[in-house]
């Protein structure tokens, strides 16, 4: 049962990629982003990480989805036509497909090696269903207090350097 | 709790990191080029994940892996930022055409 879900998830989050990457529109490919990330959420829960899987859902979807939306359409081409198509259109090279192509697969091709070669010993036994906001909520602030708190300063440092990059787009204007 | 293997997590990963580096290498556009760093860095996050199973008491990968989600986010504003103020420059979006350094 579980065994089918995992497979039903990783072929959902697989199609996702695939589809952006062979999708000349970007707005159906930030779509696909979408089901891609909740793809993943789904096999954070499968691999026993309930609370990474909710705080995925919330920044990547809510948040980070958002805002490449957002991305796209104030980067839109400026002439307007009438073919509802020609909008977000991506034109990739046929250099770039080979080259793209050529790395992915053949970088994917090495991992597998790697992988399928390797032989884990797993000393720890394996997570039983508690739920792990617990053990997280406790590390934070214990063991993990001095990153947390650099990822609260980096997270202020970047709003407020976005912030300020975005502002005033135009400056002839 | 039977579990699925490591190594299924682990092929699963590396499929959506080579998916993402070929989208960030093929796509002529900057947020596409995002939207394929994105896929990789969730690829790894998978692994983090799918290691942290086999310890439960610390969790050590899944911290690590929040970590992760956090740097994405504070990347992701940034680069947006950059590219709004790109486009306002050079009124393009492909990155083979802001080529004013360029001999």
């Amino acid at each position: 049962m579980e065994a089918i879900i995992f497979y039903i998830f990783s072929a959902l989050t697989l199609a996702a990629g695939l589809f952006i990457l062979f999708s000349k529109n970007l707005i159906y490919g930030a779509f696909a982003l979408f089901l891609a990330f909740l793809g993943v959420a789904a096999l954070y829960v499968l691999a026993g990480a309930d609370f990474l899987a909710v705080s995925q859902i919330m920044i990547y979807v809510g948040g980070i989805l958002v805002l490449l939306i957002f991305g796209i359409m104030l980067t839109q081409k400026k002439e307007k036509s009438d073919d509802s198509t020609r909008h977000n259109r991506v034109e990739a090279p046929i250099s770039r497909q080979v080259w793209g192509s050529l790395i992915g697969t053949g970088f994917f091709i090495l991992m597998l090696k790697v992988i399928l070669s390797s032989d884990f010993k797993m000393a720890g036994e394996e997570m039983s269903s508690k739920s792990t906001i617990k053990t997280i909520g406790v590390a934070l602030m214990t063991s993990h207090l001095l990153p947390f708190e650099i990822a609260a300063i980096l997270l202020l440092v970047a709003l407020i350097g976005a912030a300020y990059l975005a502002l005033n787009r135009n400056p002839s204007s | 709790m039977t579990g699925i293997p490591v190594q299924y997590y682990l092929i699963v990963a590396a499929a959506l990191f080579c998916i993402g580096l070929a989208i960030s290498i093929t796509k002529r556009h900057f947020i596409g080029m995002l939207l394929g760093i994105e896929l990789m860095l969730n690829a790894v996050n998978i692994n983090l994940v799918a290691f942290s199973r086999h310890d439960p008491e610390r969790l050590s990968g899944q911290l690590f892996a929040l970590f992760v989600i956090v740097v994405a986010a504070a990347e992701v504003t940034v680069a947006l930022g950059i590219i709004l103020r790109v486009y306002g420059r050079f009124k393009t979006v492909d990155p083979d055409k802001v080529s004013d350094l360029k001999q």
